[in-house]
């Protein structure tokens, strides 16, 4: 589960760590007064108006109804023209960046609609960093990443200049010890006041990794103000589904409007779906198999329209729910059931598939690929109904078959 | 021979609720040697299970079986009482981790945990906790481990299986069926199936599993099915190119699948351009692994490796 950026701020906040002053806001005259606010409290004149959306690269990402906006906006207006001018900044760039549709290199081309702002102090910034937690699942331990490359996308520094990037690995034990903590600010180049608190920062950050069952926690930038100060200037935290349980706190700030509504209903039965881009639908038991059905279908020619797993011990309803979901594609010209029952029996999913078909109807093809655990069975209450189905012996097979009736 | 368990294994049950029943009875109808329970809310007493046998299972058994199943408050207790070397994990997520480490403490030689949505965390801590333990961790979110017509530990059908000479090593628990299943027909069959499961952090891995069915004198090939997400296939083809002296015939899942999106299994996500099925099948063309195009010829590609 992913969160705004303003929500790891106040997680943040709430455990001592440094973050710059901010309001999170969702009209226009919130933002402004949030400006004003803001200014008066840190006599600061600058202020950044920031898209909260769940997807990176917001500084470089521009509107679609307003392409001379960025993602990310710093106001400099208040520094000559006092507070009013930043006020009326801030209006403007509010009322074009709200209900507007922000387009990165992360959210594709049809953008995210920011419902959200961000407005935070403007900060005197010497030095950009780069601090993450995450998982490596190489020695299944968690990790500490930093380097002096603030700013830049991470991935790109590993591939071109990875000697600048600095590792320590966090004993689940111990936690990060103090010798790592100040290894890392003097690898950072960082000395006096900034690396006494580069170290209470990456501690503090760390502990909070395993208190809150983060996947990750990305800090880019960290900045070094120019009073030896170390704070979060922007915040990225995706937390371990399994381990939301024992975190209500993070999951009240879940925004269903960044999920994909059909995603989230197959979630509240039950089941694993992801929406893709192609025109052959996929019902399938088990990820590994659902994954390789993806596959299979783009093997023979044909692109996929969703990931669907139905699971291990789905029933009739959640076979019917699944099928719901996949016909409601406006893309899909075909649909592949590809069932190996285990545990999952064939009839069972053979009533589902005939239920759902009563209840919803079918207009494009299907194909039923049965295999396992009571499968004559399954056939037989498949040909025994009305619906118009195609067999296939194996997945291959089906795949081809589903590919060719929807061409 | 096999892998890992055997006829001689003497298994544990930890979390004897409905999932753990069911598959319990299952279990002892196939033949695996089922002593004990540990379900401290039910300690002290007994659960029966009776049924017909499953003859696809251990031969030479009675058509029907009843075993009246101890149930213990820990797994010290029910080692003393049972003599049992392996356990299988049912217990819910929160504390699954905590069950694998008593066991471990206990001296279980082979755990089997199937529970799915064990939070990572929990795991990382696990995994250290049993780092200088004598403890093999299978799992979590696993299918379990069969050695054919000998035992079967976890939530596979066991009628798919036939004792043969192929080791199978998967990620993911219905492409090991598919895998089990043309090894059967094909009349290979399997020495051991292990199923190492989906999680980011598990207690076995590829590598792990190949130098022990390296070294099972049965064992005359191995099939890997991997998927996207991490880099431990990668380490494995490695591995394989040096040092395995059997043939070796792999599948990758989830050459179409977005990044950043996990799929299903929370271990089986591409995240910073790693985990690519593309790198992951090109490491296996590099270590000389005849890969399967499509999870229907994984059978196929065994016997091509072979010769």
């Amino acid at each position: 589960m992913k969160i705004h950026e303003y929500q790891a701020k106040q997680l943040m906040a709430a455990r001592g760590i440094a973050v710059p002053e901010g309001v999170a806001v969702t009209t226009v005259a919130e933002a402004v007064g949030a400006a004003r606010s803001l200014i008066e409290k840190t006599g600061n004149p600058v202020v950044v108006v920031k898209s909260q959306i769940h997807a990176g690269g917001r500084g470089k990402g521009r509107f679609k109804e307003h392409p001379d906006v960025a993602g990310v906006n710093v106001v400099l207006d208040g520094i000559e023209g006092g507070i009013e001018a930043a006020e009326e900044q801030v209006r403007y760039l509010a009322s074009r960046m709200l209900r507007s549709t922000l387009v990165t290199i992360q959210t594709g081309e049809e953008g995210k609609q920011v419902n959200h702002l961000y407005v935070e102090q403007g900060i005197d910034i010497a030095r950009e960093l780069y601090l993450s937690v995450l998982l490596d699942r190489g020695v299944s331990r968690n990790i500490v990443m930093a380097s002096t490359e603030g700013g830049m996308e991470i991935e790109k520094v590993a591939e071109e200049t990875p000697q600048l990037i600095l590792r320590e690995t966090i004993d689940p034990a111990i936690g990060l010890a103090p010798f790592q903590a100040a290894r890392l600010g003097y690898g950072l180049d960082l000395e006096g006041d900034a690396h006494r608190n580069f170290v209470k920062f990456v501690t503090a950050l760390s502990e909070l990794a395993v208190e809150l069952d983060t996947d990750l926690i990305e800090i880019n930038p960290l900045v070094i103000t120019t009073d030896g100060r170390v704070m979060a200037l922007d915040g990225k935290m995706a937390f371990d589904d399994s381990g939301l349980f024992r975190h209500s706190e993070v999951e009240e700030m879940r925004d269903e409007s960044e999920e994909d509504p059909a995603e989230l209903e197959a979630k509240a039965v039950g089941l694993s779906y992801i929406k893709l881009d192609g025109t052959i639908g996929c019902l399938v038991n088990g990820a590994g198999l659902a994954m390789a059905t993806m596959d299979t279908i783009k093997h023979v020619g044909g692109e996929p329209a969703n990931f669907l797993d139905v699971g291990g011990g789905a029933d009739a309803d959640q076979v019917a729910a699944g099928f719901r979901i996949i016909t409601r594609d406006p893309n899909v010209k075909g649909i592949f059931v590809n069932i190996f029952g285990g545990i999952m029996r064939c009839d069972v999913i053979a009533s589902g598939v005939v239920q759902a078909v009563k209840e919803v109807g079918l207009e494009v093809p299907l194909v039923v690929r049965l295999e396992g655990t009571n499968v004559e069975e399954g056939r037989r209450i498949i040909e025994e109904s009305d619906v118009d189905v195609v067999s296939a012996v194996d997945m291959k097979d089906g795949a081809e078959k589903i590919v060719e009736l929807a061409k | 021979m096999s892998i890992l368990i055997n006829k001689d294994t003497k298994v544990i049950v930890q979390g004897l609720g409905k999932t753990g029943q069911f598959h319990t009875d299952k279990a002892i109808a196939y033949g695996t040697q089922m002593v004990g329970a540990v379900h401290p809310s039910k300690a002290g007493t007994t659960h029966v299970f009776e049924g017909a046998t499953d003859h696809s299972g251990v031969p030479g058994r009675p058509d029907n079986y009843r075993v009246e199943l101890p149930i213990f408050s820990s797994v010290l207790e029910a080692i003393e009482e049972t003599g049992a070397d392996a356990s299988v994990v049912y217990v819910p997520p929160p504390f699954a981790a905590d069950a694998i480490m008593e066991a471990a403490e206990s001296g279980i030689r082979v755990i089997v945990a199937v529970t799915e949505g064990v939070p990572v965390a929990d795991m990382v801590r696990a995994k250290r906790y049993l780092a200088d333990k004598d403890t093999r961790l299978v799992g979590p979110n696993c299918p379990g481990v069969i050695t054919p017509g000998e035992i079967k530990i976890g939530i596979m059908p066991g009628y798919i299986h036939q004792p043969g000479k192929i080791g199978v090593i998967s990620r993911s628990g219905t492409l090991t069926y598919e895998a089990v299943y043309q090894l059967t027909r094909l009349g290979l069959g399997q020495t051991t199936a292990v199923g190492i499961g989906g999680d980011p952090v598990n207690g076995t891995n590829f590598l792990d599993m190949l130098k022990q069915f390296n070294d099972d004198p049965e064992t005359e090939g191995v099939v890997m099915i991997g998927e996207i997400g991490g880099t431990a296939e990668e380490d494995a083809a490695e591995w394989i190119k040096d040092n395995m002296t059997k043939p070796v015939a792999g599948f990758i899942a989830g050459t179409t699948a977005p990044a950043g999106k996990r799929m299903g299994h929370a271990g089986a996500i591409i995240s910073g351009g790693k985990g690519t099925a593309a790198a992951k099948i090109a490491a296996l063309h590099a270590a000389g692994i005849e890969v399967a195009e499509t999870p229907t010829d994984m059978g196929a590609a065994m016997v091509r490796a072979m010769g």
